[in-house]
């Protein structure tokens, strides 16, 4: 009936996993039965779960990260101070949890915190940077995000309910073959990642068509913001990199289910193969995490320096010689594997190349702040420290290029330094600044500043003082996912390096604060104008946060940096421009199609982790109706009355005069 | 006030404005048809890009044989060209559902339609016979690798062959019920792209798997 799902599937024998589980659960049902009761489902359901606008979504998708990024911090200081204590001893995590833990860590990171922010970000940026109301399937949107949030799902539900891999992020054969990992951990991982990957798919698909074929008239390619370039060259890499994710998870689990022999020990199968794949998708993985958070830094170096981006051109060819080039390096994930001199020079000398096209990117941002009147503020702080921190990140990352040093590198806490130095400097600052950038187009507030800045501070020192130790460990051989060790000259590093997580969990702490003060303090935190960071690119020509509709009329673009344009025109002649006949706007209807597939889809994925078939036939079946259901709907759009526009837009336009007003009376005192 | 300037206008009402842009920068948003060929246009490539890690897997495991059958010992090529006389002619059909379709003609239309779904059926008919007397004679996917990498390959084809007609029964009832409006009629095209594309990956399998490996 209920396939391999016993009682004695919840680990009663571990205390860590089943109080974190139990006080999770008691919160959620905590904060379902307050919505409840409350009476908020109604408009959850209606202007949330349901909703197809591409800002709802992306703050869904933000929120989804956030909290997983939560989750895979309090991971991280498990296996901090796990290795902190277990020196001649064993710690207070056993061996098959603390594999779990770093394999969650992994996973969670990549997969539920790093993605859904970045995607998250575009999905909220792109179409009001385009000049657009919509992406190009809006439906299809929803049903990305809630895939995801069935992944993150599946993988939390594994705390509780069964085990999760111990395999490390990627479940490499023959380890994660069903001889070697009998448990549902692997399938765990399997199905988050299948279901996850198929909804990364239609962002891909949805975004490419967006940013190709539905802008504001005029935006022409080279009139885009950075941002919608690097998202477009991200969308290119998830299009032509996840289906082989896909397909290589789908072989390994042919092999785990029905006995195939892809990557087994016997029958022929080649490991080599699945670890040539799975980088195959997974080094252009690492571009679809950073191309965006270029796309963030740019937009925030040329905002906060007053000044046009440096190099626009280049900028642009770089990101997409990145895109290229990122399919070209796989194999330095294993030079160690055995192909040989000369193909391991051939990847060496590609991986290099990839740091020339990178450097063009920060020699421009320099350049941007160069002679421009630079703002101090949040998002600039993370900027800032980002080039910092990545330049360093990259240097180490040359030096793993080079084979013969990566031969005594590998599997060692210098990769593992190396990685985190440029996914924390690069992917998670873009991302803390890319928040905090956008947060009050948003929600009509801006963050608190001091406590940003706190958080900033703290999360800087903190990763600081916990990689570089990491470096000197891994120099001195220390290899990566130890459960415990006896070198004594490791010690001292490994104890510097929890100090740092300290200051990382403060970090963390006044985010949090951060975030409770702001929505405390929103009425002195109001942005009353929607151009709040005297931004450049059309998101900032549209209120805060933007109607549904986002533009009462299409901007008519003229030229790079078209709000830049429009404010200065207004400036000169001290009007706004003059508003046309307002008309109704038709707008895609709600539809609970994603929320609903989604839900077919933990369903099926349960099934499948747990060889439970008839609950994987009835998913299917649901699935299946519902898509029917959907596509037999005759209205899938609505009217904005052109009197509801016009009382939207007229209020926009009576807070810019404002603004204008106030402007001029300060230059004309000074 | 200017040309362009009332374009943008009458443009604004919608949520995809012009009509006829073709999405290139100076129009605005391209129309709904344009989008939703080219969204699905791109779907395509990336399930492409997915029947390649298969190929890739298959091309490397081909001959892993683990001394069981090679692709000379079992495939039969007449039964196999049959397959794919069926699958190439329902492309055909398929077409010619695309031109009742832009004419208008509901009961061409549908009698393309269901040809088509006739021969896709038969195709995947045979093609289950194949499989099942493979498994019959032992070489089912678990004997090795190469026959793990075939079945995997071919039958991704097949279930992609099975979804298409699930669809296809799906769009028939659709357009019987709905008529050619304008949302069918964009349905209908990408169905005929998907359908086109089954036919193109066949082609390579039917040369790479069949021919190349049938000579092994």
């Amino acid at each position: 009936m209920f396939g391999k799902l016993t009682i004695n599937a919840i680990p009663w024998d571990q205390p860590i996993p089943l109080i974190a589980g139990a006080a999770v659960g008691v919160a959620l049902l905590a904060l379902f039965t307050w919505v409840v009761v409350k009476g908020h489902l109604p408009y959850l359901w209606r202007e949330w779960i349901t909703s197809v606008d591409h800002k709802r979504i992306g703050v869904m998708y933000v929120l989804l990260g956030l909290v997983m990024l939560l989750r895979g911090f309090i991971d991280a200081v498990m296996m901090r101070t796990q290795q902190a204590v277990a020196f001649h001893a064993p710690g207070y995590l056993p061996p098959h949890h603390y594999n779990q833990i770093f394999s969650a860590h992994g996973t969670i990171m990549i997969f539920f915190a790093a993605m859904p922010i970045i995607i998250g970000l575009m999905n909220f940026s792109v179409p009001l940077q385009l000049g657009v109301r919509d992406v190009a399937f809006p439906t299809l949107n929803s049903t990305g995000f809630w895939l995801t949030a069935t992944g993150a799902l599946l993988v939390n539900v594994s705390l509780v309910v069964g085990e999760f891999a111990q395999t490390g992020w990627l479940p490499y054969p023959p380890l994660a073959e069903l001889p070697y990992s009998p448990g549902v951990g692997v399938d765990y991982y399997l199905w988050a990642l299948l279901i996850s990957g198929v909804g990364t798919m239609m962002t891909g698909v949805n975004f490419v068509t967006t940013i190709l074929k539905v802008r504001a008239p005029g935006m022409s390619y080279m009139r885009m913001s950075m941002f919608c370039w690097t998202a477009l060259a991200s969308n290119l890499l998830i299009v032509a990199a996840f289906p082989i994710l896909t397909a290589t998870l789908i072989m390994l689990a042919l092999d785990r289910y029905l006995g195939f022999h892809f990557f087994t020990n016997d029958g022929g199968g080649a490991m080599s193969l699945f670890v040539n794949l799975i980088w195959t998708w997974g080094h252009p993985e690492t571009y679809i995490l950073v191309l965006p958070a270029f796309g963030i830094f740019s937009e925030v170096f040329s905002t906060f320096s007053g000044k046009p981006l440096f190099g626009y051109r280049s900028m642009v060819i770089a990101s997409l010689g990145i895109c290229l080039i990122s399919y070209c390096v796989w194999l330095h994930h294993f030079f160690t594997m055995g192909a040989g001199a000369d193909v391991n020079a051939v990847f060496g000398i590609a991986s290099s190349v990839i740091a020339v096209v990178t450097g063009v990117k920060i020699f421009n941002w320099l350049f941007t702040m160069y002679g421009g009147r630079i703002r101090y503020q949040t998002p600039m702080l993370w900027s800032l420290a980002f080039v910092v921190t990545f330049v360093l990140g990259g240097m180490t990352g040359v030096l793993l290029a080079v084979p013969p040093a990566d031969f005594s590198l590998h599997e060692s806490l210098f990769l593992v330094a190396h990685f985190h130095n440029v996914i924390i400097g690069g992917v998670v600052f873009g991302c803390f600044a890319g928040v905090v950038y956008w947060f009050p187009k948003a929600f009509g507030f801006r963050l608190h500043e001091g406590w940003g800045k706190a958080a900033f501070w703290c999360t800087l020192i903190g990763f600081y003082v916990t990689f570089f130790p990491l470096y000197a460990a891994g120099l001195l051989g220390m290899t990566r996912r130890l459960q415990h060790y006896e070198v004594a000259e490791w010690r001292p590093w490994i104890l510097a390096a929890v100090v740092g997580v300290a200051f990382s969990a403060v970090g963390m702490l006044c985010q949090i604060i951060q975030l409770v003060v702001s929505i405390r303090d929103r009425a002195q935190l109001r942005d009353t104008t929607g151009d709040p960071w005297d931004g450049r690119s059309l998101e900032w020509a549209t209120c805060s946060p933007p109607p549904a509709f986002n533009f009462a009329f299409l901007p008519d673009v003229k030229g790079e940096e078209p709000y830049w344009a429009m404010k200065q025109r207004a400036i000169e002649t001290q009007h706004l421009a003059a508003a046309g006949e307002y008309q109704a706007i038709e707008m895609p209807k709600n539809s609970a199609t994603g929320f609903m597939t989604a839900f077919f889809a933990t369903v099926i994925g349960f099934g499948m982790i747990w060889h439970i078939w008839w609950m994987v036939g009835a998913g299917l079946v649901g699935a299946y109706a519902g898509v029917v259901w959907f596509a037999w709907r005759d209205e899938d759009e609505y009217a904005v009355p052109a009197s509801e526009v016009q009382r939207i837009d007229g209020e926009r336009r009576r807070a810019r005069e404002e603004l204008l007003a106030r402007n001029a009376n300060v230059s004309g005192a000074a | 006030m200017t040309a362009t300037a009332t374009l943008t206008l009458r443009g604004a009402a919608r949520l995809y404005a012009g009509a006829e842009a073709p999405g290139h920068g100076e129009g605005g948003p391209a129309s709904k048809r344009v989008i939703v060929g080219y969204g699905f246009w791109i779907f395509l490539l990336s399930d492409i890009v997915m029947f390649s890690a298969f190929f890739a897997a298959h091309a490397v495991l081909q001959s892993a044989t683990d001394g069981g059958p090679s692709g000379g010992d079992l495939f039969h090529r007449q039964a196999v060209a049959i397959e794919t006389a069926c699958l190439l002619f329902s492309s055909f059909t398929c077409g010619l559902s695309a031109v009742g379709a832009e004419a208008r003609r509901m009961i061409w239309t549908q009698a393309a339609l269901f040809v088509t779904g006739l021969l896709g059926l038969a195709f995947l008919l045979l093609e289950l016979r194949e499989f099942s007397a493979m498994i019959a004679a032992d070489a089912g996917p678990q004997r090795s690798a190469f026959l793990s990498s075939f079945f995997a390959l071919v039958g991704c084809h097949g279930a992609h062959v099975s979804v298409g007609l699930l669809w296809l029964g799906t769009m028939m009832a659709q357009l019987l019920v709905k008529g050619f409006r304008a949302d069918i009629q964009r349905r209908l095209l990408c169905f005929n792209l998907f359908w086109h594309m089954l036919d193109i990956v066949w082609v390579a399998i039917f040369t790479l798997v069949y021919l190349v490996g049938g000579a092994r």
